[in-house]
């Protein structure tokens, strides 16, 4: 039962996660915008979120050592410098840095948006669970 | 949580900002300043920016490694009367370029509320987030 509950929250608690991790990234482009030198970084979400899903080491994540066969694989989910790309310039700049503030906005807006969905996703789920447990 | 990490980011970022506007702003006061202190005519100033890792997540902010002094030449404006003028005339004056400092408070000032509206979705966010399952 908890497993079941464990696993409808799943796919929406890491696609959270990689949300969160991407608003970072994005954050730290935008406030770079006038560091000289600086590479504007991005994550692939559909990448990313296909790692954390399976647990995989495909997103750079470490995986868990299992001595028995009773010991849970477990989820590393991401880490640190994990999938992180450099974007390709639009346009260059003498400075070296290559941050489009507008693309970095509408990325911002736009994943601030789907953090919200995610969200609100869960708090479907939960109270769908709810409404069954309930009655 | 990480999303805490984008207010130290913004902090930093805004923090940079301020600092540049600030250089600016002795740049635009002294545009004038034939002499100082120390007899030298002033001498514009120029912060460099660095990015800088908040922490291990990969989170980067921005601090000002240093701020330097503008190395283009120093106008010599011709005014005899001066008591400041060399033997041919000339007045040696800072070396401000207001267009350029104009253009740069612009740019400032802009980064900052890039910043600041930053720091206000993710507040949204997590606020949003505490009121998970509600």
């Amino acid at each position: 039962m908890l497993n079941r509950l464990d696993d409808m929250l799943n796919f929406n608690t890491q696609a959270l996660r990689i949300r969160d991790q991407r608003q970072q990234v994005l954050a730290s482009n935008i406030a770079n915008a006038d560091t000289p030198n600086y590479k504007a970084r991005d994550l692939d979400f559909k990448a990313a979120l296909q790692g954390a899903l399976q647990g995989s080491s495909a997103a750079g994540g470490t995986t868990l050592d299992t001595t028995s066969p009773g010991h849970l694989a477990g989820n590393p989910g991401l880490t640190a410098e994990a999938g992180l790309l450099y974007r390709t310039p639009a346009q260059g700049s003498v400075d070296g840095n290559t941050v489009n503030m507008d693309a970095e906005r509408a990325a911002f807006a736009d994943n601030a948006i789907h953090y919200e969905f995610n969200l609100t996703r869960i708090t479907q789920q939960i109270k769908t669970m709810l409404a069954a447990i309930q009655g | 949580m990480s999303l805490f990490n984008i207010f130290n980011v913004a902090g930093s970022a805004m923090n940079a900002q301020s600092q540049r506007l600030n250089t600016v702003a002795s740049n635009l006061a002294n545009a004038d300043s034939a002499t100082s202190a120390n007899g030298e005519p002033y001498k514009a100033k120029q912060v460099v920016f660095a990015a800088t890792p908040v922490d291990e997540s990969g989170a980067t902010g921005v601090n000002v490694a240093a701020v330097v002094e503008d190395q283009s030449p120093m106008k010599m404006v011709y005014d005899p009367k001066n008591p400041l003028a060399d033997g041919k005339g000339y007045v040696t004056m800072p070396n401000v370029n207001v267009v350029e400092e104009m253009v740069n408070m612009i740019s400032a000032s802009r980064s900052y509320q890039s910043n600041a509206d930053m720091m206000n979705t993710t507040k949204t966010l997590l606020l949003k987030t505490l009121s998970l399952g509600q």
